[in-house]
């Protein structure tokens, strides 16, 4: 298990230098840095004091290892429109962006999962319909518009919830709701087929010839084989939440980091939107390791591989 | 008489299909008294694993299962509810699956699955509970028994993983242990092993056995009784001895010629086959299921078909002896 542990961060640590690299070269293909920072009325010596003053002259790679090393320190350089360290900016707006990923994913797993079991206990029951019809329209309403929905019934005529803001756990409600009912379909799907195919598998029957309770065999036998994927999409799910709840955060004026992503992109703030796509990759990274814990745990023959 | 430990009588079993009904088993008798080893024998799909699912009460949600009879050392089967049948399995009757290499749970140890069955049943601690699988490994003849189990199924061999599910079987030390071709999946040469253990540990333990194979090698050696079945309905059962030595029913014969014997088969000699292929089980089957392929079938075999034979060696045919007599007579 700790050779598992091993290999495994050691593959997720190549894969961050990986996606530094690629989020560095990024400055660079959006056409030249120094130009961009200059604006368009700048003269030819502007852009060039501002190239050397920010160090655009080096070469790239030379450069990358500054901003890793930096990076790595905690330091993601200057936001170019705040004017303020990009790495407070960015820390200061993941608090929501977690709160709101952690919820988001909890109410996904805490419906998705019992839908998906009770789904596969009685296939083609009315429970199985009713999980079915919630999957489909989770997969086929857009989140903007689902949210608005949300907003207009809950929020103006009938007053419950606030409409936008991230002052309280209340303004939390919708956007959770929102933004994990999004990725409920899937986990849905995969726990019910999971559960589906373990079922009819000879180790439950096994169990079953044991005496084992019927609770015990669909928990501890069957659940326990049948999450294994499903962790692994959960995973890739919290990293896209962490990193894509820009839509959500949006509708619902949640300032996180979602929302900082999409203004920096569109004030062509580099140092920001280059730090944010690192934060964001190094969730996914993260994520997946610790799904591949998680998996190596509950699934003893991915230990040895 | 002693009273047998299970009794059935007129045991159906009934699978819908999308056409109609599939007869799966169509109205069988068997008794099986405590010690005993019955072999029921027959080709795929003539109801073998069903009966023995249905016994064992894990025949699946839309598969019906009628009887006037089944009794289990007092308990009628086809009365109790679901609460006594989980107190009767794994305690008191177990079962061998056909596949050791996926009727071990992969997420859990060696010894996880082996105790599970005796902490549900029995009042015994964590510890007693390992003592005694530790014990149970080594009378299966595996090595290294303390350290096996904290192993997980994939770490061990096809072999290893059918004697860890004998011993899971007998943790309890059931009265009826039932074996549905419990080495069918397993190299040649560790069959005879297996298969050997199984007997020994039955005997030794006075356990009664239901095995379920379609070597008929295997029957001659350890069986009792033989019950031979064909498209679902038992043609001919009897004491293992009688059965071989005076095979009444036409399909037993045939069944018979199909294997090499030692100093009876004649090297270079061509093996026998049975023509034909098994009836549809969907719809009723009018007169005897034998008839198609049998090489005697005349037009009373589409009536009904008698008994015929004594209590002990009894079988289901129009013919007097099912032609034995006369078979052998041109042999």
């Amino acid at each position: 298990m700790l050779t598992f542990i091993l290999k495994r961060l050691g593959l997720a640590v190549l894969v961050a230098f990986t996606v530094s690299f690629i989020s560095f070269s990024l400055l660079f293909l959006a056409g030249d840095p120094a130009a961009a920072l200059a604006g368009e009325t700048a003269s030819g010596e502007d852009i060039e004091s501002l190239r050397k003053l920010y160090g655009f002259d080096r070469p790239m790679l030379v450069q990358y290892g500054d901003w890793l090393f930096s990076a790595i320190q905690g330091d993601f350089g200057e936001s170019y429109y705040f004017r303020l360290p990009v790495a407070s900016l960015i820390a200061e707006r993941l608090s929501v962006t977690m709160t709101l990923g952690v919820c988001g994913i909890s109410f996904a797993l805490l419906t998705a999962v019992p839908l998906g079991v009770a789904a596969a206990i009685r296939p083609n029951s009315i429970i199985d319909r009713v999980a079915l019809f919630l999957s489909v329209a989770g997969q086929a309403m857009p989140s903007f518009w689902f949210g608005l929905i949300l907003i207009v019934i809950f929020a103006i005529q009938l007053g419950w919830l606030p409409p936008s803001g991230a002052s309280s756990p209340v303004h939390f409600i919708m956007p959770t709701i929102v933004l994990g009912y999004y990725a409920m379909p899937a986990i849905m799907r995969l726990t019910r087929a999971g559960m589906l195919d373990v079922l009819s598998s000879d180790y439950i029957r096994t169990a079953r010839a044991k005496g084992a309770p019927e609770g015990r065999v669909l928990f501890r036998h069957a659940l326990r084989n049948a999450i294994i994927p499903v962790v692994s999409l959960a995973a890739v799910q919290m990293g896209f939440m962490l990193g894509g709840s820009i839509v959500v955060e949006s509708i619902f004026a949640l300032h996180g980091a979602g929302y900082l992503a999409w203004e920096s992109i569109a004030r062509n703030d580099l140092p920001t939107v280059q730090a944010l796509i690192l934060v964001f990759s190094m969730f996914y990274i993260v994520f997946t390791f610790l799904a591949d814990v998680l998996n190596a745990w509950l699934d003893p023959r991915m230990r040895s591989s | 008489m002693e009273k047998p430990l299970l009794s059935v009588r007129n045991l159906t079993i009934d699978i819908p299909v999308g056409g109609g009904t599939l007869h799966a088993v169509r109205g069988i008798d068997f008794d099986l008294n405590r010690g005993e080893t019955l072999c029921i024998v027959g080709e795929s799909g003539s109801g073998k694993s069903l009966t023995s699912l249905a016994v064992m009460g894990l025949l699946g949600k839309t598969i019906r299962r009628t009887a006037d009879r089944m009794d289990f050392d007092g308990t009628d089967l086809t009365r109790a509810n679901p609460r006594t049948m989980r107190k009767l399995r794994g305690a008191r009757m177990s079962m061998i699956f056909q596949e050791p290499m996926t009727s071990l749970n992969p997420a859990y140890t060696i010894g996880d699955q082996l105790t599970e069955a005796l902490l549900l049943h029995k009042p015994v601690g964590r510890e007693a509970a390992r003592a005694r699988a530790v014990e149970l490994l080594e009378k299966v003849g595996i090595t290294a028994a303390e350290s096996r189990l904290s192993q997980y199924p994939h770490q061990l061999s096809g072999g290893l993983r059918q004697r860890v599910m004998i011993a899971m079987a007998l943790m309890c030390e059931p009265e009826l242990i039932i074996a549905d071709e419990p080495t069918t999946a397993l190299d040649v040469t560790i069959q005879a092993q297996i298969l050997r253990l199984l007997y020994d540990l039955g005997r030794e333990m006075n356990m009664a056995m239901i095995l379920i194979t379609h070597d008929l090698g295997v029957v001659a050696r350890v069986a009792d009784k033989v019950a031979v079945m064909y498209a679902g309905e038992l043609v001919e059962t009897g004491p293992a001895a009688d059965v071989f030595n005076t095979p009444s029913h036409p399909y037993t014969r045939g069944l018979l010629r199909c294997i090499p014997l030692p100093g009876k088969t004649e090297r270079g000699s061509t093996l026998g086959t049975i023509p034909g292929i098994v009836p549809s089980l969907v719809g009723d089957i009018e007169g005897c299921a034998f008839r198609t392929r049998c090489p005697y079938a005349e037009a009373a075999c589409r009536s009904e078909i008698p008994r015929q034979g004594s209590a002990g060696h009894a079988f289901r045919c129009i013919h007097e002896d099912g032609k034995r007599q006369a078979e052998e007579a041109t042999a």
